[in-house]
């Protein structure tokens, strides 16, 4: 297909489509609506479902019931949307239920602003409604990989029968760039325990409620399993001239744009920084990390909050090296040179501790 | 549960086909129900469930059970079955019956779950008349969680949560579903009917199946609210508590049709076919853009561009001509606009950078062009520019304070030029041919592309090319105002 300008916003919809999603609810909140309104447009006519709920609980109770149809279906939000679809969310997951959540961040808390932030990752990452489940998270750093990473995404929420959060910032989604779409458009298809209203599927049901503790706990050690399995099979991410650094830096989203750059024109000045990128927050790259802390010296996590992701780097690193952190809120985003001031006291320090060993 | 015996007038009939022959998902005593002796739930669930035989559409069922004392509905329906969410099952409802329109979907609900926690749901599935049924069970109290006020919940009732008894001061009144719902557009069949002994249970049998049927037929929502006896929580035996629904609930809430509109309803029109799937690139628009990278323009180029000025001038507008126009010409682009309120203020930005090498961050922090329709943006973005850089700015001269001995400075009175030649309004297509007349950044073949790509109306492309042609004109002629 021929390279196209879009918006972050309007590739979510058409990669979507492209992967057989063919219902969308969901409720505007910027800086997200442009999800909804490309919807409204593409959804009716390729075959498929629109509508705009009544609030975002409506939305993603909505997508429980298009997923327990057996279609693939998605909703997209934004911070406080994201806050109240998190019951929906743990109801999805106990119920194994597939479908695609597009988060695009802005400012929080309560209403804050509209500006690009990073502040969902805790709910969304380590799953903000009750009980033990997770959802799988990928995290898009391009208008390309907005497509690209929403497809996978249905692909996986199919896999492991669980959401899947595609996690981008008001940046990746108001931003356009060349996207180039796979000719290959996915057929829609009606799994086996979905409930169609059919004879076929007449004994299927779907549920959520497991009133024996031992069968929930069996329950649970299923949901687990899966898990474990995403962690084993799943984990993805992008390593940007991270093998010979000995400083890494860690952002995803819009920040690791700007860490790119900011790795650039440290390696101009003659230091050895690299970054890395999680495309999967849930499963985390956190043996990817251990293995670069062979090399690395210390690691820097830059985030659009006041330090979520820090901890999942904290605990991959098991106090292997030291985790410093660098964060803008509020909305705004680091340029590159102000993260590289940053980061070259850091170099320094390391610098003097290794002369500091050398002498000892 | 307390036991009570059958009462007499009880009539037993052979279970429906709709049910299950044995409750297999319940744990233990699977040939009897979970209810309580003399529940309403129990009725109801019979009444539901003949109707589905009466109507032939087993098969064609999805019960949505609610959370509440029928949270384990899914126990007897012989049917599809989702169990769903406090409240939400008008808003699965809407999408299972959205997803397979031939499916029967019926939403079953207590008061708690309807006319509390779900009330935002089912007044908007109504409103949009979903074409499902809804069973709305009424026994004005909370029986799951052991008896707590419901919003049915009558005047002077004590609950455990209603202690001293409902008071209207600060519990409010007992909320009306169907007068409520009857005052909206589109539902079809509202009925409410009670359980308060066989008169009323047939009544309610014929009001379940008319709202199954209206959904058989294609009609759009149909709800019944059943009053229904609790004698468990109201510490009443099952006689008792039929005379209650009887006299006092029936008083405080009057049974009747509110709503039949089954004649003059007409049946949702149906989606349109779903097109093959060869068309879907097509109908994404996705056959269109950018086919073939040209040959990358000679040298490297890597330009960071800053446009700003007043929300109406075209701002992010030029942005987007310049990356349409920048990919045709093989390079790497980016745009990333400030959106949101901040344009509704009346300012407006963008980022862009059209580099020859693959582009790392989209942000634009020392710009190498801006391009400053206004003198606020001129103030705020000048000391961002890197040294050596180009800055365009809408004027006769730079205001004062505004030197940068280190930049190169295009000012001209764009806004006029582009009144010259047709509109104001096209000032930023005259900045955008100063810049390619200045830089050299891209030919103007390219730019007349992608403004033929972008601007629809035939009149706004003669002005916007006469204004591109003069922007170029003004800076190789170093045209200004005076001339
Ligand atoms: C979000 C949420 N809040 C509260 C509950 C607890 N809860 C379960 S059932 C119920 C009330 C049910 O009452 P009703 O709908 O009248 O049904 P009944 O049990 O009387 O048939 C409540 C409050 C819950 N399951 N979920
Ligand atoms: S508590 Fe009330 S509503 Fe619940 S099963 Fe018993 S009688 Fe029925």
């Amino acid at each position: 297909m021929p390279k196209q300008l879009i918006k972050g916003n309007e590739a979510i919809v058409k990669g979507a489509i492209l992967a057989g999603c063919r219902a969308f609810y969901g409720y505007p909140i910027t800086p997200a609506s442009e999800i909804a309104e490309a919807a409204a447009l593409y959804m009716p006519q390729v075959g498929g479902v629109f509508l705009q709920a009544e609030s975002e609980v409506a939305a993603i109770n909505m997508l429980y019931g298009a997923a327990s149809a057996g279609v693939r279906a998605m909703t997209g939000s934004s911070g406080p949307g994201m806050s109240l679809m998190q019951e929906g969310m743990s109801y999805l997951a106990g119920a194994e239920l597939p479908c695609v959540i597009a988060d695009i961040m802005r400012g929080g808390p309560g209403l804050g602003n509209i500006a690009p932030e990073q502040g969902d990752y805790n709910q969304v990452v380590k799953g903000g409604g009750h009980g033990n489940y997770r959802t799988l998270v990928l995290a898009p750093d391009s208008v390309q990989e907005m497509a690209s990473l929403t497809e996978l995404a249905f692909d996986l929420a199919d896999e492991y029968r669980n959401p899947v959060v595609v996690l981008a910032d008001g940046c990746i989604g108001q931003m356009m760039e060349p996207v180039e779409f796979p000719a290959a458009v996915a057929e829609p298809r009606i799994p086996h325990w979905a409930v169609t209203g059919t004879a076929d599927s007449r004994g299927n049901l779907v549920t959520s409620i497991h009133l024996d503790p031992d069968e929930l706990e069996a329950h649970i050690r299923h949901l687990e399993t899966k898990y474990r399995r995403a962690e084993r099979k799943e984990v993805r991410f992008e390593s940007w001239r991270a093998e010979d650094a000995e400083v890494v830096l860690v952002g995803y989203g819009i920040v690791a744009r700007v860490l790119k750059a900011a790795v650039e024109q440290a390696r101009e000045e003659g230091l050895a920084v690299g970054l890395l990128r999680p495309i999967t927050l849930y499963p985390f790259p956190s043996v990817e990390l251990r293995r670069l802390s062979r090399r690395a010296l210390a690691f820097v996590v830059v985030e659009l909050s006041t330090g979520q992701m820090l901890d999942d780097v904290r605990l991959a690193l098991e106090g292997r090296r030291p985790v410093d952190f660098y964060g803008r809120a509020g909305g705004n985003v680091p340029a590159a040179e102000e993260v590289l001031a940053f980061v070259r006291r850091i170099c320094a320090r390391e610098k003097r501790a290794r002369e500091y060993m050398a002498h000892a | 549960m307390p036991e009570y015996a059958v009462p007499e007038y009880a009539v037993v009939h052979e279970k429906p086909r709709s049910f299950y022959s044995l409750y297999e998902r319940k744990p233990e005593l699977q040939h009897q129900t979970h209810y309580c002796p003399g529940c309403g739930h129990g009725i109801a669930h019979k009444l539901i469930a003949r109707a589905i035989d009466e109507l032939g559409i087993q098969d064609r069922t999805v019960m949505i059970s609610p959370v509440g004392c029928s949270v384990f509905a899914y126990y007897y329906f012989d049917t599809g079955n989702v169990q769903v969410a406090h409240g939400r099952a008008p808003a699965v409802a809407t999408a299972v019956k959205r997803s397979r329109p031939e499916s029967i979907v019926l939403a079953y609900q207590g008061d708690g779950d309807l006319a509390a926690i779900g009330a935002a749901e089912i007044v908007h599935a109504a409103n949009r008349g979903e074409p499902f049924t809804v069973i709305f069970i009424n026994n004005g109290i909370y029986g799951m969680t052991g008896g707590q006020m419901a919003p049915t919940t009558l005047l002077g009732r004590k609950t455990t949560t209603t202690p001293f008894g409902r008071n209207a001061w600060n519990e409010g009144y007992p909320l009306r579903v169907c007068e409520l719902l009857a005052s909206l557009e589109a539902p079809v069949y509202i009925e409410r009917v009670a359980l308060g002994g066989n008169r009323q249970i047939m009544k309610a049998a014929g009001a379940v199946r008319r709202a199954i049927e209206n959904q058989v037929k294609g009609l759009g929502f149909s709800l019944v609210e059943i009053l229904s006896p609790c004698p468990t929580i109201w510490k009443m035996n099952p006689v008792e508590a039929q005379r209650l629904v009887l006299g006092e609930m029936t008083e405080a809430f009057p049974l009747g049709v509110f709503r039949d509109r089954t004649k003059s309803a007409t049946v949702r029109p149906a989606a349109p076919p779903a097109p093959p799937l060869a068309e879907i690139p097509r109908i994404l628009g996705l056959t269109e853009g950018c086919e073939s990278t040209p040959s990358q323009p000679a040298g490297s180029s890597d330009w960071r561009i800053r446009v700003a000025g007043f929300g109406g001038q075209g701002v992010l507008m030029l942005g987007e001509i310049l990356i349409e126009a920048g990919l045709e010409a093989g390079l790497d682009v980016s745009w990333l606009p400030s959106y949101g309120p901040e344009m509704r203020s009346g300012t407006s930005n963008c980022h862009v950078r059209l580099s020859s090498g693959p582009i790392d961050s989209p942000l634009v922090s020392r710009p190498n062009v801006l391009l400053a329709l206004n003198e606020p943006s001129l103030r705020k973005f000048l000391p961002t520019v890197a040294p050596r850089g180009w800055v365009f700015y809408n004027g006769t001269q730079l205001p004062d304070g505004c030197e940068r001995p280190d930049v190169q400075a295009v000012v001209r009175p764009f806004t006029e030029i582009a009144d010259r030649v047709g509109d104001p309004r096209a000032a930023n297509m005259t900045m955008l041919g100063a810049l390619l007349g200045a830089t050299g950044m891209l030919t103007e073949e390219r730019v007349l592309t992608a403004l033929r790509r972008k601007v629809s109306s035939g009149r706004w492309l003669e002005i916007d090319q006469r204004a591109l042609d003069s922007g170029i004109e003004a800076v190789i002629k170093g045209v200004s105002h005076e001339s």
